[in-house]
């Protein structure tokens, strides 16, 4: 039983970090059909960055680890955001060239990543409740799973709150469902394809943060191997949909981490079997519109 | 055969021959060669480079003339670098001789790729568009984790060594690189015919009609899936020859072939070349290849660490500036190498033969 319960919390742990991830893939490919391939570079700079600065602050504690998380947040919609207004509006709705031009980007961020911080990991001060255990029942679960948990709880809420209450995210939700009708109306959903970045980069930017405190380091490669599972999750769970999003994360991180305990370490291929299954047997995934 | 294409055909032989008297001659050409053209470390990385230009070139079969867009090209690579490997290695003990042996593997290695293709294939194409990326990319990556895992069979993260006591002595050893230089180049040529005479086909021109228009083709009461599902397996297939050629060029094969990346690499070698044109495949994988080893050699050179680290730093690695070229094609030159010609000429834009979105995704 207590074996149950700690997969089930640290899968929930793991699926939070899929979920800053994914739910900005998600609502850029919902609204503007990008399969952005850079996402993983906006994880991994605001995770340098944050670091560079959180440890300069101070190390190992609460305030600099806030600072990290602040800093993230806005180097992610920043870098996000800038890469949307000079790259990706000049290759305004031609779909396969945006995705290669993010596939450029990737690759050469990650080089420089390389080139400027090392190709090895680089460990990181935690503060010390983060490496503690916490026990439920009878299960010792390691405390960063909650922050992490909390965290992808509070981002969720906030874009559902910003997608339903705002007039932006009126917009947003519109473009979604047909993007010619609202330029038709009017509207310059050019404006919100930015908005979407940058939101998305922000959310991208505290998963990078936090994935350098579930992990323990930051490295040049943080954002690629996340972005793996964050296209498959967001696949899974329908393209465009920030609830399958939500829905997918959970169940791809749940099922990973029982398939790495009780079928040998085996759970990214578990991962990878799922999402062909999923894809076959439901091509537009779990809550994707219907073609 | 008009004059044209009799012109084309002669300049195409005159052009292999140069190619195959290189290890002949002692052709320098500074910056872009390491050394001489018959030293063995220069015609390895030719070698090396017309491998991935077969590889590319059967890349671009897919993506170019079908319009597939397909992450997963390298599990096939790596299937025909592997495969061979692992069937060498468990041949090793068998008492024929070895010439049969050698056959033996390469035909059991074929026979290996193109079950593989027609199953991946076969499922993959039930769904189009990004999720058919996506399918190919979930194969692919579990290829890539299958062959880190069991080191026991494949070497994992070591790579697989190759098992020479099957294969001829004319392809074992340094002093033998031309010999592989020569095989480099029959594989690029004969996966260049291939490529050529399926796109002459009657099948090549539905796969090209398909791209363009998926629901006309069925109108018209031909099934696409048939032949898309044919373009897939025949360039799955001339990918794993490409991959048995970089086994015996490399003697062994490294985990890194199989991996998402090394599919997006040759995105950006089919991109980069131009995905209008055959010769653009070709071009783009021995410019690329080329430029990764040249910028490698001048990242560790003396004049960039004299550099400050604002400019050190970016020019070191040779996969950002490569990057970032290929952002800057995309940008500003679409159509790629083989584009250039064309809007010379012309004087306007042209756009590349780009698949259309699937809507039925």
């Amino acid at each position: 039983m207590d074996t149950v319960v700690l997969l089930l919390i640290t899968g929930l742990g793991l699926g939070a970090l899929y979920f800053l991830v994914a739910s900005g893939l998600s609502l850029i490919y919902g609204l503007m059909g990008v399969l952005n391939f850079a996402h993983g570079s906006f994880l991994t700079i605001s995770a340098f960055l944050g670091w560079e600065v959180g440890r300069r602050v101070s190390d190992g504690t609460w305030t600099g680890l806030a600072l990290s998380a602040v800093v993230g947040i806005v180097v992610g919609a920043v870098v996000a955001a800038l890469t949307e207004l000079l790259i990706i509006r000049r290759l305004y709705e031609r779909h396969i060239e945006q995705a290669l031009v993010t596939v450029g980007i990737a690759l050469a961020s990650v080089a420089l990543f390389e080139g400027i911080w090392g190709t090895d990991p680089i460990y990181t001060e935690r503060p010390a409740w983060l490496t503690e255990t916490t026990e439920i029942l009878g299960a010792r679960i390691p405390n960063d799973r909650f922050l992490l948990i909390a965290c992808a709880g509070l981002v969720l809420g906030g874009i559902v709150l910003f997608l339903r209450r705002t007039r932006y995210g009126l917009i947003i939700r519109a473009g979604v469902e047909n993007r010619h009708m609202v330029t038709a109306l009017g509207i310059d959903v050019r404006r919100s394809f930015t908005l979407v970045f940058a939101i998305g980069g922000a959310a991208a930017g505290l998963g990078g943060v936090l994935a350098s405190v579930y992990y323990g380091y930051v490295s040049a490669h943080l954002g690629s191997v996340l972005l793996i599972f964050a296209f498959i999750v967001t696949v899974i769970g329908g393209l465009g949909s920030l609830t399958g999003a939500a829905i997918a994360s959970v169940l791809v991180a749940v099922l990973q981490q029982f398939a790495n305990y009780y079928l040998g370490g085996t759970g990214d291929l578990v991962v990878v079997v799922a999402l062909a299954a999923v894809l076959l047997v439901r091509p537009r995934g779990l809550m994707g519109k219907a073609a | 055969m008009n004059r044209r294409t009799l012109a084309l055909v002669a300049g195409g032989v005159a052009l292999v021959v140069a190619l195959a008297l290189l290890p002949l001659l002692a052709l320098d050409v500074p910056g872009v060669l390491p050394g001489p053209t018959y030293t063995p470390g220069t015609l390895q990385l030719l070698a090396f480079a017309m491998l991935i230009a077969a590889l590319a070139l059967s890349y671009r079969m897919m993506f170019g003339l079908a319009g597939l867009l397909s992450f997963g090209h390298a599990l096939f690579f790596a299937a025909g670098a592997y495969g061979l490997g692992m069937i060498l290695e468990l041949l090793a003990p068998a008492e024929w001789p070895s010439e049969l042996v050698f056959l033996v593997a390469i035909l059991a290695t074929l026979v290996f790729g193109l079950v593989l293709a027609a199953t991946v294939g076969a499922l993959a194409l039930r769904v189009t568009g990004i999720s058919f990326a996506m399918v190919t990319l979930a194969f692919a990556q579990a290829g890539s984790v299958l062959i880190r895992r069991n080191a026991a069979t494949t070497g994992g993260d070591e790579g697989l060594p190759l098992d020479i006591t099957h294969v001829p002595d004319g392809l074992v050893g340094v002093l033998n690189t031309r010999n592989l230089y020569w095989m480099a180049l029959g594989i690029l040529v004969a996966v260049y015919l291939v490529v050529l005479w399926v796109e002459r086909s009657r099948a090549g021109h539905v796969a090209e009609a398909v791209r363009e228009n998926e629901l006309r083709v069925r109108v018209i009461g031909l099934r696409p899936y048939d032949v898309k599902l044919l373009v897939f397996i025949v360039a799955s297939v001339l990918a794993a020859v490409a991959g048995m050629g970089y086994l015996l060029l490399q003697s062994g094969a490294a985990p890194r072939v199989a991996t998402a990346d090394f599919t997006l690499t040759l995105l950006v070698i089919v991109v980069l070349g131009g995905v209008g044109a055959r010769w653009g495949a070709i071009v783009g994988g021995i410019v690329y290849t080329l430029l990764d080893q040249r910028l490698t050699a001048l990242a560790g050179s003396d004049a960039i660490a004299a550099l400050p680290d604002v400019l050190r730093v970016p020019l070191s690695e040779p996969l950002f500036i490569l990057g970032t070229l290929f952002v800057l094609v995309v940008l500003f030159l679409p159509g790629g190498i083989a584009g250039i010609p064309k809007r010379i000429a012309t004087g306007t834009r042209q756009d590349p033969v780009e698949p259309k979105e699937a809507t039925d995704a």
